[in-house]
């Protein structure tokens, strides 16, 4: 039995790199510092029922165990003979497997294109517009006074986040405030059991303090951390804010726009906006421009909603006039662990972040033309290949049935509704479990992942598969006089 | 055993006094050596033979780089490089993508390649990316001017501990060479705040950017680093700023004990700004340049504007806020924990423009006003001044004075009725321009396999299609851009990579380091470091190192400390 620490967590962007691991016989039997997500995948990553084992191909519409050079070969075959194939994935591998990704689709002259098209790539379109003054997280850690989580819940998607960067962590010039977190949980809870209580006994309701309260707390008076969240909904992190804001859905544009007009003291002529009354927005813009540090994250309710685009640049461009005023950040919460590197080996390697098209020879980049879900829809691809991904079960739905109708290949260590209606099934390891290599945080900070266990030996890391098909591409391409 | 004779070509090696003479250049196995005895015969004569090009500031590579390529795909679709059988493809004018930018510096005849800023904790990024560009040799310098380890040392004057801490971050991030932006101006930024001189106290950390710069002054010397502390002075590009610049030369006088350098003022075209606002701007290359010309302790490199449309990035995030201001153009800005900031706004240089037409003349007028060429250096401070594709168009200003008159005649008037550069006669000679654009940067960089062409050093060599014997240059500044935009060949590690310009072989250069072999007597500052390593970062220990694996092809260059 062995302990290892220090291990970098394959699971979300906020890639914790505090954790320890037990390990037994080429199994891991127990973890520390992880959260419930993280402890599920590390528990259960080996069980036997959904892995991919063995290389598979599609005969006669049967899947069938063939040997690695028979896969590599029938991959390669499909690759070089497409005029237009799409490579799709990225993010939840290493940064050595999307360099070598690059390479093959620069060879293969196709469209190589990562999962942030669908997550958050209106942020990255729209940073191209207009920039975006961002931190990495322990500058948060250190100084924020203010935190603001926008349409999104780091309580459920990146569990340890507010513990690690934020609100609850402990930094040289501002100190954790859990404490006051739990009396105010407390607090909450109390008033829920004797609303209940009196339901019961007296027939009579007491209600519950309003979700939006009419002005800021208390604690906005103090130089402590103060946490914010608006979301659609009271979450589980909208719980421990100091303040919530309930934004009518759909309407997170018109509330960035009129705090860009509070800050600037701009006066609104309205009573209400997006749901919440004037006087407590006006509240708020003084708070944000009265901290000393703050920082804004925001994730895919933000992205993904109504507006898209146009309210990335609303909240960056707010972040960009509070600089005038005060410090502010802020920062897109990345969902897998190596979204943020397959951005950033992409935009080295290519100069573009994803939707990278080679059919010309040189990078190409114009998302809704190059980007592989318009690729999808317009049925214009005639080959895939999918790395540590399931477009099949998360793709629109025109772009799923294009994607199975032409050959496949998926490169995946597990079972998912893309390697079932695959052609090709190439059994790959986990990275940060069986392979080592690099990985990015959300604030694009490079960490390690680690080897914690030896893969199973039918088994290849995704650097190595694609290493086998980039050469057997190259080698059929001679065959063929091409090069 | 590979061999190779460079035959008859005009060789320009000033470090071994060898200007423009007849010689044949042998190589055996990448190295220079005194005869052949069975060589590969290359033609080189009527044309230049010099030692390969070294860029000593260069923003090439590393997060910052990454997120400027990111922000401005407009930057990208105007410049591609196809694919070739021997090259990658690529994208970028003014920061390329890194396969591009190899392949580019290898088309001018430039061999080594030092990126001028990483911050240690995304060190990894950098290295990724130096291992991706191709064709030279390079390095990279950690940020060090505001990093909280530093400042507390320097303001307990524990310059041993200091010294431990530098010797251990030149390991823990494979860096090269301590530099400093904005020394203690970018912690103060953390709060959105700044220095304004080189005696206003760092907020929370009482100490002033003078005691960092003269600190780190001295504790470079005590490690005997190749290169010295790299400055990017406070107050960068600010009217006015030219006191600052010469405080920051000023301040280290006292350390230059024998003659050596003792600090590098980079992109000091910057730093060199007279008048007390925009409206009253002007040239302050007189006092720079006087102060330079009567003091041995300083080197400088030029950041050369070139007008273009190009996309300023410097760690110095405050100073990039003062862009954004200005132009009201895309703003990127990344403040790193504990060690640094950076910033990112696209550019437009103009010529009509009287701002930016007289710091055109300010660069210039340094390079010219500076008698001695091994004091300064040609760069543009890549991407900042514009891109190091323009390194041509300035070899030809400096040749020859036909060059700059006809450009002179184009900028705004009010700069042109301000500048003196329209009286300097000065042109520089072939060999002037092997020393500052090579062989005195590969000095002032301590790298001594580089930048002449003695026996014993790299066969790294640049040859241009131009005959001095015959041509009339500073007649004829188009054929001199046009020489060395495209080398005749490139020879890295005695190898040809570049023939007429174009590549003809990939190769992977080296990772240069500086290992400092630390004596048993010196003070063991690590379990110390990691003791409050956690309370600083937010990455463990363990994960923030740099394992030499990360490097491609690791080249450590081990140093013996004085102390």
């Amino acid at each position: 039995m062995s302990i290892v620490k220090n291990v970098a967590c394959p699971v979300c962007g906020t890639l914790c790199d505090d954790l320890e691991i037990t390990v037994d016989g080429n199994r891991v039997i127990g973890t520390k510092n992880t959260c419930a997500v993280s402890e599920a995948k590390l528990l259960n990553f080996s069980d036997p029922g959904h892995r991919n084992l063995k290389p598979l191909i599609r005969r006669d519409g049967e899947m069938v165990e063939v040997s690695w050079d028979e896969a590599i070969k029938r991959s390669a075959q499909i690759l070089a003979e497409a005029h237009y194939p799409i490579l799709y994935g990225w993010s939840c591998t290493n940064c050595e497997a999307i360099r070598m990704g690059i390479a093959l689709a620069e060879e293969i002259g196709g469209v190589i294109d990562n999962t942030s098209t669908v997550c958050h790539g209106p942020s990255i379109l729209s940073i191209q517009d207009v920039g975006i003054p961002t931190c990495t997280l322990g500058q948060i850690r250190h100084r924020a006074d203010l935190i603001v989580y926008w349409a999104s819940d780091p309580y459920s998607a990146h569990p340890r986040h507010v513990e690690r960067y934020t609100a609850f962590s402990d930094g040289r010039f501002q100190h954790s405030e859990w404490e006051s977190y739990v009396a105010r949980l407390r607090g909450v809870l109390g008033k829920k059991r004797l609303s209940r209580a009196s339901e019961l006994t007296l027939m009579k309701d007491i209600p519950l303090p309003a979700v939006t309260g009419e002005k800021l707390p208390p604690s906005f008076r103090t130089g402590k951390r103060k946490l914010i969240v608006v979301d659609v909904r009271k979450t589980r992190s909208a719980e421990h804010a100091d303040l919530f804001l309930q934004v009518e859905p759909n309407k997170d544009f018109e509330l960035l726009q009129a705090l860009r007009l509070l800050v600037k003291d701009e006066e609104l002529e309205v009573n209400e906006i997006a749901g919440l009354p004037v006087h407590l927005l006006e509240e708020v813009a003084d708070a944000l421009i009265g901290c000393s540090f703050g920082a804004f994250f925001f994730g895919v309710g933000l992205t993904m909603s109504s507006g898209k685009t146009r309210n990335i640049d609303a909240a960056i461009a707010l972040t960009q006039d509070l600089n005038y005023r005060t410090k502010f950040v802020i920062m897109p919460m990345r969902g897998h662990f190596n979204v943020a590197g397959a951005n950033v080996v992409s935009t080295w390697q290519t100069g573009y972040p994803f939707a990278v098209d080679f059919s010309e020879g040189y990078p190409r980049y114009n998302p809704g033309e190059t980007s592989v879900v318009d690729i999808l829809s317009r049925g214009e691809s005639d080959a895939g290949l999918i790395v540590a991904s399931d477009p099949v079960s998360n793709f629109p739905r025109e772009a799923a049935r294009n994607l199975i109708k032409q050959p496949l290949i998926a490169i995946d260590p597990v079972a998912s509704p893309t390697t079932v209606m695959a052609d090709v099934v190439l059994p790959s390891t986990f990275v940060g479990i069986e392979t080592e290599g690099t990985a990015y945080r959300m604030d694009r900070v490079p960490l390690p992942m680690k080897k914690l266990v030896e893969p199973p030996e039918t088994c290849l890391s995704d650097e190595e598969i694609l290493r086998r098909i980039l050469k057997e591409v190259r080698h059929l391409k001679e065959v063929r006089g091409e090069t | 055993m590979r061999e190779l004779l460079v035959k008859n070509g005009f060789v320009y090696d000033p470090l071994n006094n060898i200007d423009g003479e007849k010689l044949d250049i042998a190589i055996r196995d990448g190295k220079i050596v005194e005869k052949t005895s069975n060589p590969k015969i290359l033609d080189a004569s009527g044309m230049v033979v010099m030692p390969g090009g070294v860029d000593i500031h260069s923003h090439i590579v590393g997060a910052k780089v990454n997120s400027g390529r990111l922000l401005r795909p407009e930057d990208h679709s105007k410049d591609v490089e196809y694919k070739t059988p021997v090259t990658r493809s690529g994208v970028g004018y003014s920061i390329p993508s890194t396969f591009t930018t190899g392949y580019r510096y290898s088309r001018m005849g430039w061999t080594t390649v030092m990126d001028a800023a990483m911050a240690p904790l995304k060190a990894k990024h950098t290295h990724e990316e130096l291992n991706d560009t191709p064709m030279l040799d390079k390095g990279s310098y950690p940020l060090l001017g505001s990093n909280w380890f530093i400042l507390e040392y320097l303001r307990a004057k524990e310059y041993d501990e200091c010294a431990a801490y530098i010797a251990w971050i030149m390991r823990a991030t494979k860096g090269y060479a301590v530099k400093l932006v904005n020394p203690g101006g970018l912690e103060a930024w953390g709060f959105g705040r700044n220095v304004r001189d080189i005696d206003d106290p760092v907020p929370n950390f009482d100490i002033t950017p003078r005691e960092i710069v003269q600190g780190l002054c001295r504790v470079n010397r005590m490690l005997n680093l190749p290169h010295t502390i790299h400055v990017h002075a406070n107050n960068l590009g600010k009217p006015g700023n030219y006191v600052t610049a010469l405080e920051t030369m000023k301040c280290v006088e006292g350390q230059a004990g024998d003659g050596k350098p003792v600090l590098h003022l980079t992109h000091c075209q910057f730093s060199s700004f007279g008048g007390r606002d925009w409206r009253t701007f002007r040239s302050a290359a007189e006092e720079i340049s006087e102060y330079v010309n009567t003091h041995n302790h300083v080197t400088l490199d030029l950041g050369q504007i070139i007008f273009t449309d190009t996309t300023t990035m410097t760690a110095d995030g405050p100073f990039q806020f003062i862009l954004y201001q200005l132009t009201g153009n895309k703003w990127v800005n990344c403040d790193v924990e504990t060690e640094t900031g950076s910033g990112i706004v696209p550019f437009h240089y103009k010529r009509k423009s009287f701002v930016h037409a007289t710091q055109w003349a300010i660069g210039l007028e340094l390079a010219l006003k500076t008698k001695d060429p091994w004091k300064i250096f040609l760069t543009t401070d890549h991407p900042n001044a514009g891109p190091f594709t323009a390194y041509p168009k300035i070899i030809a200003w400096l040749m020859s004075r036909k060059a700059r008159d006809a450009v002179i005649d184009r900028i705004s008037k009010r700069a042109r009725r301000r500048t003196v550069l329209d009286e300097i006669d000065r042109e520089y000679t072939l060999s002037d321009i092997a020393v500052t654009t090579r062989v005195g940067q590969a000095r002032s960089l301590g790298l001594n396999r580089k930048g002449h062409l003695g026996v014993g050093a790299d066969a790294d060599i640049a040859i241009y299609d131009i005959n001095p014997q015959k041509e009339d240059l500073p007649a004829n500044p188009g054929r001199i851009e046009k020489a060395f935009k495209n080398a005749a060949y490139t020879l890295k590690d005695g190898e040809i990579v570049v023939r007429d310009g174009k590549i003809v072989k990939a190769v992977d250069g080296r990772t240069f380091w500086v290992n400092v072999k630390t004596t048993p007597s010196s003070i063991e500052i690590e379990p110390e470091l990691q003791k409050v390593f956690e309370e600083y970062y937010t990455v463990k220990y363990e994960n923030y190192l740099v394992n030499e694996d990360y490097c491609k092809n690791s080249d450590p260059i081990v140093i013996k400390p004085k102390i």
